[in-house]
């Protein structure tokens, strides 16, 4: 960095995804604020260390091979060639530590904060899968599946898709600007995947078939879990983008933000459509829920989900109406799924997540039909085919299809759902017993001594 | 002696490189760090899988 406007360029982008990163923490206080809340009382500590653990699993297995994964694979490997050589990304590189530079083109300023950016939606994907699945999954079973989604399958569809050079865009012109399909699609698939597998809460089901509303316990860290998750949110959609690039075909210069794929956008743009997606989503929400606190929250966020492909290039009141229309599919369709499957998604992210997500991707082949996917104009352009291809493979293949086979195998090892007994009674009542068994012997042995 | 492979920051700074201690040994903390990694899962699922049982066994003998 010996001039001062490649020093600058560099160190506020430094500085920049650094930021996103402890706004996007923020989504993981809410998450855990969100799943305790919708818990009973019986299970709540239980479910906070679910929740809590995935965070060290998933950064040290993302810094293992994750983070790898997204540079080496984006050929697939074996649509396009073979795996991409990513030295600065293997965890024995010098790069991935402390360093001062020489020959590093700016990743020794870049690499760990951009690492952590991609980190942090790695524990969204595991996060958004560890709520549908609360009271019944064992932790080490949940753990094993966070790692599989957080640091492996996510990773792979953001190389396919969610990268300047990846198959996906280049065949099929996939856009996927703000992740409906490369985070939240593929999460909800996954969780689906598990809950087939898992089955229903004891007494989520009357004998006849009939679902029982299992209500969140705490309405109000609910409430509060998701303000954090939007205020998160917004450190999400900024690290989706990279702040200096220049975009300028040929000698000239024009230095613009970009998204993922290279191709530039605005903060002002995503800021538009970020507010306006979650005021629709809202809306759509508190409508079609006939006011119930629980889905017109969680419908701000599936709202703007149902927005993201596109929002880098939507006009504001597009990606309103969009968010509603998502809402009301994801609403619907999770009733539908949980009446006729007997499918018992805890917090709905099934639906929040998957089904708007999916739905996301797909409206934005048809809202941005014919735009260029990327700078380079050799790859395909937005179409709906692809966009419904993706879909699928980030809801269905990346998502659903290894979510079931891993439940499979953890449920074959005896491993995947805790016992009746404990179940019924609670995940944290013998612990708390003890505890409260302890607490009389010293207040009786100190009455005893008065 | 150094465990870093720079004695001073007063030569010219991009040449420094990484300035973590013991450079060279990063291979074998990659090895040691997934060995971690993989011992922990095995420890815990026969923890839970423990508690699982004392606790199931507690509730089929009349606990509540």
């Amino acid at each position: 960095m010996s001039d001062q406007l490649s020093a600058f360029v560099v160190l506020f982008t430094e500085f920049y995804y650094w930021l996103t990163v402890v706004l996007m923490f923020l989504i993981h206080v809410g998450f855990c604020m969100y799943e305790v809340g919708a818990s009973r009382r019986k299970n709540h500590l239980n479910t906070l260390m679910k929740n809590t653990m995935l965070i060290p699993l998933v950064t040290i297995t993302f810094f293992f091979f994750g983070w790898w994964i997204y540079f080496a694979f984006p050929n697939g490997p074996g649509i396009l060639g073979g795996l991409v050589e990513s030295p600065h990304a293997v965890p024995w590189s010098e790069l991935m530590g402390a360093h001062m530079g020489a020959g590093a083109d700016g990743w020794e300023r870049i690499n760990g904060v951009f690492w952590a950016a991609f980190l942090l939606f790695s524990w969204t994907a595991a996060s958004i899968v560890s709520g549908s699945v609360i009271e019944r999954i064992q932790s080490g079973a949940f753990w094993i599946l966070a790692v599989a989604i957080g640091s492996v399958f996510w990773i792979i569809d953001a190389s396919w898709g969610w990268h300047s050079a990846g198959w996906m865009v280049q065949l099929l012109g996939y856009h996927d600007a703000y992740a409906s399909g490369v985070i939240h699609a593929i999460a909800g698939g996954f969780a689906l995947g598990i809950l087939a597998v898992l089955g229903p809460r004891i007494g989520k089901f009357a004998a006849d078939g009939t679902p029982r509303n299992i209500n969140p316990r705490n309405p109000w860290m609910v409430t509060i879990g998701l303000f954090l998750i939007y205020t998160g949110f917004w450190g999400f959609y900024v690290a989706c983008n990279i702040p200096i690039w220049d975009i300028q075909a040929g000698d000239e210069i024009f230095y613009s933000a970009t998204n993922i794929y290279l191709a530039p956008t605005t903060l002002s743009a995503i800021t538009f459509n970020f507010l306006m997606s979650l005021a629709g989503g809202l809306l759509a929400g508190y409508w079609v829920s006939k006011g119930d606190a629980f889905w017109t929250y969680s419908s701000g966020l599936a709202g703007i989900i149902a927005a993201s492909a596109g929002n880098d290039l939507y006009h504001p009141i597009q990606a309103m109406f969009i968010a509603i229309v998502g809402v009301i599919v994801m609403y619907k369709l999770h009733y539908y799924v949980e009446r006729r499957f007997k499918i018992d998604d805890a917090v709905g992210a099934v639906a929040v997540h998957g089904y708007a997500g999916f739905f996301g991707v797909v409206v934005a082949g048809f809202m941005l039909w014919g735009y260029p996917s990327s700078p380079d104009p050799t790859y395909a352009t937005i179409n709906p085919f692809g966009q419904f291809v993706g879909a699928l493979i980030m809801f269905g293949l990346l998502g659903f299809l290894p979510g079931w086979i891993i439940a499979k195998i953890l449920n074959a090892a005896g491993i995947l759902r805790i016992p009746r007994s404990i179940e019924i009674a609670g995940l944290d009542s013998r612990a708390q017993s003890l505890i409260d068994a302890e607490e009389q012997a010293i207040i009786d042995a100190e009455r005893q001594n008065s | 002696m150094t465990t870093g492979s720079f004695a001073d920051w007063a030569g010219t700074i991009a040449d420094i490189g990484p300035v973590y201690p013991f450079v060279g040994s990063e291979g074998f903390l990659v090895i040691a760090g997934l060995v971690f990694w993989i011992a922990w899962h095995v420890s815990q699922l026969k923890k839970e899988a423990a508690t699982m049982k004392e606790e199931d066994d507690y509730y089929q003998s009349g606990g509540s």
